[in-house]
C-alpha cells in the first residue's frame, strides 16, 4: 500500500542522507521525494511517498522519529489531505497533430510553457493520478522528456 | 585559544578525564593541547581498541567513553567498534580528526567521510565548520550520547578547526530542537500493568540490557520479589539480577537454560524489561514468541515497541521510572503451581557438564570464580568461551560483564578489558576470550605492559574457531572447513615479549594455583589454558526452530 509520510527535518547539510538510509536499510523503494525549506527558513519538509505495509512503515516512521534532525513525522495515508504534483512534459507535434494536442492539454487544463518547432511543453498540476493520464494521452503523439515534482501534500483545514 | 583547547576545555567541562586514542598529521594541535590538559590519553596500538576500550570503560563505569583518532584510515578503523557500541546502546564520544574544511571532497590525503560512512551506526554525528560551535556540539554530544537510549555520537574535527584562534568566549547552550527523551511511563499503562500481574497465573520477567542501563536493578528486584516472578535475562542483562537469586531462571534464547526458554514458552504474561526480542533469543521466530501470553514491553526506545512482536501493553518510558510507579500498585498473582512447574523443568534439565577430570571450561571457569574476588568484573571475547561465561560464570551485579552482545565482535575483549581496567583500577578485571578472538587485536597487550594494567588473560585455547567448528559439527556432518588455526604463536612467549607474565595449564590439577599465583600477581597476566577443540556450548536451540526445541537437554 502507498504510504504518504510529510516528514519536518532540520535544514541542514547532510540529513536527506540520514532519512533516506533508514528506507534503503529495509530496501524499500522511495516512489517519490520532494524537499523545500517551510513557512521556517530553518525547516525543510520532505513529502515522501513510498509502499510497505502498515506496521513497516510505523517502523520506519518511529525510525525517522529518532533521527536528532527529524523535527515531526506525520502519516497522511489516511486523512483527509490535499496533494498535487507538478510535471513538466514535453511532447512532440507536427502540424497535424498540433491541435490535437493543445485541446488535451486544455481538458487537463494545462498549459503550454514552451514551445519548439516540432515540439510543445506543457505544465499541468494535480493528484498523481490525473498526471499518470495526462502522460498516457500524451504518449502516442511521442514523449520526449517527461518532469515530475514528486507528490507534495497538506492536511486539510477542519472548516 | 585555538580550536584545540576549546574542545578539550568543553571536554573538562564534561568530566571526561580519559581518552584512549591514537594520533596522526590533522590532530598535532590536539596532541599538542592534551599536553597542558588534565585529560589523560591512553595511547592504544589500534584505532579498533580505542574505540572498544572507550567503550568498555563506559560498560563499567557508566560515564560516557572517549576515543579519539585521526583522519582518513584512522576513522575507518574505528568502524567496527561504533557498530559495536551502537548495537549495545553504549554512550561513546568518538572524536575524529579531518582534512582542512577547503579540502573536504577533494579526495585530499587521508580523507574519508566518516560522518557519512557511520551514518546507520550511530546515534548522530557533527562535523564542525567553526570552532566556536565546539562548546555547544561537545555538550550536545554528550547529551545525546548518555540519554534516552544511548549510544555513539561522533565529532568529526577538521584540521583547520582545531587551529582557528578564537577570541570570542563561545557559548555552550544546547540548541536540540527536537530531540526528545522519553521519562516517566504512561500512568493508565502502568495501571493495566498491575492489573495484568495480579491476573496472572504464570509471569515471568524478561530483562535485558536496558534494565543495566536505566540503573533499575532495585525496582526490579521489588517487583520479582513482591510477586514471586520468575526472571530471564539476555546476554546483556546478566547481572540486573544475582545469578544465585533463586527466581533467576538463568539466560534465554540459543545457548540458554531449558527452564529460561520453556518458561518464556509458556508464559501467560511477559514482562519485557528494556530488551529488543532479538533472535537470539526469539529464534528469529517473533510471531511463534511467548504465544499464550499477554505481553508487556516497557522500553526508552518507542522504536523497539511492535518492533518484532505485538505488545499489549505498550509502555514507553525510562523501566526504572516506570517499575518504581509500578512497584506501589502491585496486587500479588498466584504462582506457587507455575513454580511448581519451572522446579521440575529445573529439575529435569539442569545445566549439565561431563566431569571427567579433564581440564574443561567450567572447571576453568569455577575457579575463577572461586579465587577472584567477588566483584571482579568479567570480560569476554566472542565464541564459545563468551557462552560458557553468560551460562555459569557466577554474574552478581550489573555492570560486572562486559560482552559484545548484539555485534558479537570478536576481538573486543582484551581492548574492552583494558578501558575497564582504567574505569576502575581498584577492581580485579578478567578476561576470558579464546585464541581466535584475542588474535583479532593482540596488539593491545602493549597497552597493558605500558600503561601497567594488571588484567588476568584467561585464554580458553583450542586451536579452533570453536564456535564455528561447533556448528560444522552439528549441521555439516563434522566438515571442518577454515576454523583450524594451525600456526598460532605460542602464546606465553608472546605475553613474555610484550613484558607481560605468561603461563601455560594442561591439566585440571594446575588450574587452581595457577589462577592463585595469577591472581596475586601484581601486574598483568595471560594464562594459556590448553583445552579440548572438541567441548561444545549446550543446550542449543537450533537455528530457526522454536526456543523450545533444544539440543542437548
Ligand atoms: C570479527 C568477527 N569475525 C568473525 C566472527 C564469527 N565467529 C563467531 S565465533 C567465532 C570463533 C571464535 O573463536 P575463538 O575466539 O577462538 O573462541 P572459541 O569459540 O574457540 O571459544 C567466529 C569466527 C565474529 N563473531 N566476529
Amino acid at each position: 500500500m502507498l504510504h504518504t509520510l510529510a516528514v519536518l527535518v532540520e535544514n541542514h547539510p547532510g540529513v536527506l542522507m540520514r532519512v533516506v538510509g533508514l528506507f534503503a536499510r529495509r530496501a524499500y523503494n522511495i516512489d517519490s521525494l520532494s524537499v523545500c525549506q517551510t513557512e521556517n527558513p530553518g525547516i525543510s519538509r520532505m513529502t515522501i511517498v513510498v509502499s510497505g505495509d502498515d506496521q513497516i512503515i510505523e517502523q520506519v516512521s518511529k525510525q525517522l522519529y529518532k533521527l536528532v534532525v527529524v523535527h515531526k513525522v506525520t502519516d497522511l495515508t489516511n486523512e483527509t489531505i490535499v496533494d498535487r504534483e507538478l510535471a513538466l512534459v514535453r511532447v512532440k507535434v507536427n502540424a497535424e497533430t498540433r491541435m490535437e494536442v493543445l485541446q488535451t492539454v486544455n481538458v487537463f487544463r494545462g498549459r503550454v510553457v514552451d514551445m519548439g518547432r516540432s515540439n510543445v511543453t506543457v505544465e499541468i498540476t494535480g493528484d498523481g493520478e490525473k498526471i499518470d493520464a495526462f502522460v498516457r494521452s500524451m504518449r502516442p503523439y511521442g514523449l520526449l522528456e517527461l518532469v515530475r515534482t514528486g507528490t507534495i501534500a497538506i492536511l486539510r483545514s477542519d472548516n | 585559544m585555538n580550536g584545540a583547547e576549546i574542545l578539550l576545555e568543553a571536554l573538562e567541562q564534561e568530566e571526561v578525564e580519559d581518552i584512549f586514542g591514537y594520533p596522526g598529521a590533522v590532530l598535532l594541535a590536539l596532541l599538542d593541547a592534551l599536553l597542558r590538559s588534565k585529560i589523560r590519553h591512553i595511547l592504544v596500538r589500534h584505532e579498533q581498541g580505542a574505540i572498544h576500550a572507550a567503550d568498555g570503560y563506559a560498560r563499567v563505569s557508566s560515564k560516557t567513553g572517549v576515543c579519539l583518532a585521526t583522519s582518513g584510515p584512522g576513522a575507518t578503523n574505528l568502524v567496527t567498534g561504533i557498530a559495536n557500541a551502537y548495537m549495545d546502546s553504549i554512550p561513546v564520544v568518538i572524536l575524529t580528526g579531518q582534512v582542512s574544511t577547503d579540502l573536504l571532497g577533494t579526495d585530499s590525503f587521508q580523507e574519508a567521510d566518516i560522518t557519512g560512512i557511520t551514518i546507520p551506526i550511530t546515534k548522530h554525528s557533527y562535523i564542525v565548520k567553526d570552532a566556536r560551535e565546539l562548546p555547544r556540539i561537545v555538550k550536545e554530544a554528550f547529551f545525546i550520547a548518555r540519554t534516552g537510549r544511548p549510544g555513539p555520537v561522533l565529532i568529526d574535527l577538521p584540521k583547520d578547526i582545531l587551529n582557528q584562534i578564537v577570541t570570542k568566549a563561545a557559548s555552550s547552550k544546547m540548541t536540540l530542537k527536537s530531540y526528545k527523551v522519553f521519562g516517566k511511563g504512561n500512568i493508565g499503562q502502568i495501571e493495566e500493568f498491575a492489573k495484568s500481574i495480579a491476573k496472572s497465573t504464570r509471569p515471568v520477567i524478561y530483562a535485558g540490557g536496558g534494565i543495566v542501563t536505566a540503573g533499575a536493578t532495585k525496582p526490579l528486584r521489588a517487583l520479582v520479589e513482591k510477586c514471586n516472578i520468575p526472571v530471564v535475562t539476555t546476554l546483556m542483562g546478566l547481572g540486573c539480577i544475582p545469578s544465585d537469586h533463586p527466581n533467576f531462571l538463568g539466560m534465554a534464547g540459543m545457548h540458554g537454560t531449558v527452564s529460561a526458554n520453556y518458561a518464556l514458552d509458556d508464559c501467560d504474561l511477559l514482562i519485557a524489561l528494556g530488551v529488543r526480542f532479538d533472535d537470539r533469543v526469539t529464534s528469529g521466530l517473533g510471531h511463534k514468541f511467548a504465544t499464550k501470553a499477554k505481553i508487556v514491553h516497557i522500553d526508552i526506545d518507542p522504536a523497539e515497541i511492535g518492533k518484532v512482536v505485538r505488545a499489549n501493553i505498550p509502555i514507553v518510558g525510562d523501566v526504572h521510572m516506570v517499575l518504581e510507579e509500578l512497584v506501589s500498585r502491585l496486587t500479588l498473582p498466584k504462582v506457587s503451581e507455575w513454580w511448581e512447574q519451572i522446579h521440575a523443568w529445573q529439575r529435569d534439565f539442569p545445566l549439565r557438564y561431563e566431569q571427567d577430570g579433564r581440564l574443561s571450561p567450567q572447571i576453568i571457569l569455577g575457579c575463577i570464580a572461586e579465587i577472584a574476588r567477588d566483584d571482579a568484573i568479567i570480560v569476554t571475547d566472542v565464541g564459545q568461551h563468551q557462552m560458557w561465561v553468560a551460562q555459569c560464570y557466577p554474574i552478581t551485579y550489573p555492570r560486572q560483564l562486559v560482552t559484545s552482545g548484539g555485534l558479537g565482535t570478536m576481538g573486543f575483549g582484551l581492548p574492552a578489558a583494558v578501558g575497564a581496567q582504567i574505569a576502575k583500577p581498584g577492581k580485579n578485571v578478567v578476561l576470558i576470550t579464546g585464541d581466535g578472538s584475542i588474535q583479532m587485536t593482540i596488539q593491545e597487550l602493549a597497552t597493558i605492559a605500558q600503561h601497567r594494567l594488571p588484567v588476568k588473560i584467561v585464554l580458553m585455547n583450542n586451536g579452533v574457531l570453536g564456535l564455528v567448528r561447533q556448528w560444522q559439527k552439528m549441521f555439516y556432518e563434522e566438515r571442518f572447513s577454515e576454523i583450524q588455526l594451525h600456526a598460532n604463536p605460542d602464546f606465553v612467549k608472546v605475553a613474555e615479549a610484550y613484558g607481560i607474565k605468561g603461563m601455560r595449564v594442561t591439566t585440571a590439577q594446575e588450574v587452581k594455583p595457577c589462577l592463585t599465583e595469577a591472581m596475586n600477581h601484581p601486574g598483568p597476566v595471560l594464562i594459556d589454558f590448553v583445552i579440548s577443540p572438541d567441548e561444545v556450548v549446550l543446550p542449543m536451540v537450533v537455528p530457526g526452530n522454536a526456543i523450545t526445541d533444544m539440543l542437548g537437554r
